[in-house]
């Protein structure tokens, strides 16, 4: 079977390579060193503020994105709308990296849209510092895609609330308010919280926006694993960077899973 | 009547957050000189880079390759299990969905090794990213091709096809491949936007594609640099766009036929 064959080697071999490459030195003699130094010092830092801005641009964009899809959702099905939104947030999703760094240095870089009419103003944006290039910009672009795929992964949740349900709610004797708190927010809740963790798991793989916006130091663990990859200083930072893979790999796994447990939640009564 | 205005409110302000870099990549490629104005010599200029044209046709071409490559291994593959060995049928979804939990960036770390004998059995050519791209499409590939089988009924028309003397290659290509054409379509246009947007791999593993030359003349030139990304960016909405008008225009025409009772909209009045 031809499949199993490549998956094996693109795939499983590879994923191999780092599982194993993190628990032995470069002679191949088995060790915990890398382990314990990718949990440490500027690789845990960076580890650590990967995970903020992960968890902060995924509660931003699943509230946003959140809304956005049910300003789309209550528009036409088949509306003009809903289709140039979700085609939008389909590329924007998925594009990603380089040109959407690209796309906010022309709005907020230093010769930027915004920047030259806010400073022909009086106002400079920069005055606190080069935040474009820092933590603070990354998390602007990261919301930048983080919304679009909410939008993608939340819109099927929205559509599978049925009308009769509000309408039973109405002839009740509920109110527009006693539907959402009672009915529609329960009834959402496992799906707005899977999609947070998968906008989550989304950030906090993603490379390309980091690379093309922070080019000098690395605040976040993908690009810890860029700069061991591509300096050839030292022999043996190669499993360093296949530690630092493995930690990431775990926690996405981790998330992932819980995502696929509350998604069985979510189609009991979407579907 | 609230609710409307808050409709329109959210449309308006996260329309503007979306649609003003976009706007801003338009105005800032199409700046003239030092002495102001408008000009398209950043447009112009696209044709002019050979580094850049040279990147542009690498990821054209990957992408095709990738497409085929990405058929030609998943669709017999999953014929086969949904078929004759429905027990493989969890393994596959979990190798195929595995790249998910994977960041491409960790990819790298354990491809790079792997990479060293590709380049020496195949040469040092950008086209053999295709290989580790094919991984990279596969959850997308996957959910768009068991949709698209599971929506029709393959054990019947292949062994319909089969009883009238068929072989597998005649089922497949004559019968499979008719039925699951838009599944096929999306899942080939999901790979091509894909790949035109792959920069993690191409970067690391040191070959250059469309996103790594942006990247990278991006550092002297920044108004070329943002007119590519918005022309790529325009690409790739336009073929997403035109998915989803045709995968629209399906689900309308199926709708129709479902023999299962629909509830009958009979309180509809209430909501008015």
């Amino acid at each position: 079977m031809p499949f199993l064959l490549y998956v094996g080697v693109f795939l499983l071999y590879p994923t191999l390579v780092v599982v194993a490459g993190a628990f032995v030195d470069s002679e191949g003699v088995p060790t915990l060193d890398n382990v314990r130094t990718a949990a440490t010092g500027p690789y845990l830092d960076a580890f650590v503020r990967s995970l903020q801005l992960s968890a902060l641009t995924a509660v931003i964009g699943a509230v946003l994105g959140a809304l956005l899809a049910w300003a789309v959702v209550t528009g036409r099905p088949d509306g003009a709308l809903r289709r140039v939104v979700t085609s939008a947030a389909g590329v924007l999703a998925q594009f990603g990296g380089v040109t959407l760094a690209f796309a906010f240095l022309a709005t907020v870089g230093f010769e930027g849209l915004v920047t030259v009419w806010l400073r022909d103003r009086g106002l400079d944006i920069f005055a606190g510092g080069a935040w474009i290039f820092e933590l603070s910009g990354l998390a602007l672009v990261y919301t930048y895609f983080q919304v679009p795929l909410m939008v993608i992964v939340f819109l099927p949740a929205l559509d599978g609330l049925k009308p009769q349900w509000r309408e039973a709610a109405r002839s009740l004797g509920g109110t527009s308010w006693t539907y959402w708190r009672r009915v529609a927010g329960p009834v959402l809740a496992p799906a707005f919280l899977g999609s947070t963790l998968l906008l989550f798991a989304n950030a906090f793989s993603a490379y390309a926006t980091a690379a093309a916006l922070v080019s000098q130091g690395a605040p976040i663990a993908p690009l810890q694993i860029r700069a061991l990859q591509t300096s050839e200083v030292i022999i043996g930072q190669q499993n360093l960077g296949r530690a630092l893979g493995l930690g990431m790999v775990l926690v996405v796994t981790g998330v992932m899973l819980l995502y696929a447990l509350l998604q069985r939640r979510t189609t009991r009564w979407l579907r | 009547m609230s609710v409307r205005l808050f409709r329109y409110g959210i449309l308006l302000v996260l329309g503007t957050f979306f649609l003003l870099p976009l706007f801003a990549m338009l105005e800032f490629s199409t700046r003239g000189g030092l002495e102001g104005g408008r000009d398209l010599s950043a447009w112009r200029a696209i044709g002019d880079d050979p580094q850049l044209v040279d990147a542009i046709l690498t990821s054209l071409q990957l992408a095709v390759l990738t497409s085929v490559l990405m058929l030609v291994l998943l669709l017999p593959t999953m014929v086969w299990v949904h078929l004759r060995v429905p027990v493989l049928r969890r393994l596959v979804e979990f190798l195929c969905l595995l790249p998910l939990v994977i960041p491409a960036i960790v990819l790298v770390v354990g491809i790079a090794p792997l990479y060293s004998w590709v380049t020496y059995f195949l040469g040092d050519s950008s086209l053999t990213l295709t290989f580790v791209y094919v991984v990279l499409v596969l959850p997308y590939a996957f959910r768009a091709l068991e949709s698209g089988l599971s929506a029709m009924d393959l054990r019947t028309l292949s062994e319909a096809a089969r009883s009238l003397g068929a072989g597998w290659g005649t089922v497949l290509l004559r019968v499979v491949l008719p039925g699951v054409r838009g599944a096929v379509l999306s899942a080939a246009l999901l790979t091509v936007a894909l790949v035109l947007g792959e920069f993690t791999l191409a970067s690391l593993l040191n070959f250059p594609n469309l996103q790594v030359a942006v990247n990278l003349i991006g550092k002297r030139d920044a108004a070329l640099s943002i007119a590519v990304s918005l022309a790529a960016l325009l690409l790739a909405f336009g073929l997403l766009l035109a998915l989803s008008i045709v995968g629209g225009r399906r689900r309308t025409s199926r709708e129709v036929e479902p023999l299962a009772p629909t509830p009958a909209p009979a309180t509809d009045g209430v909501r008015a």
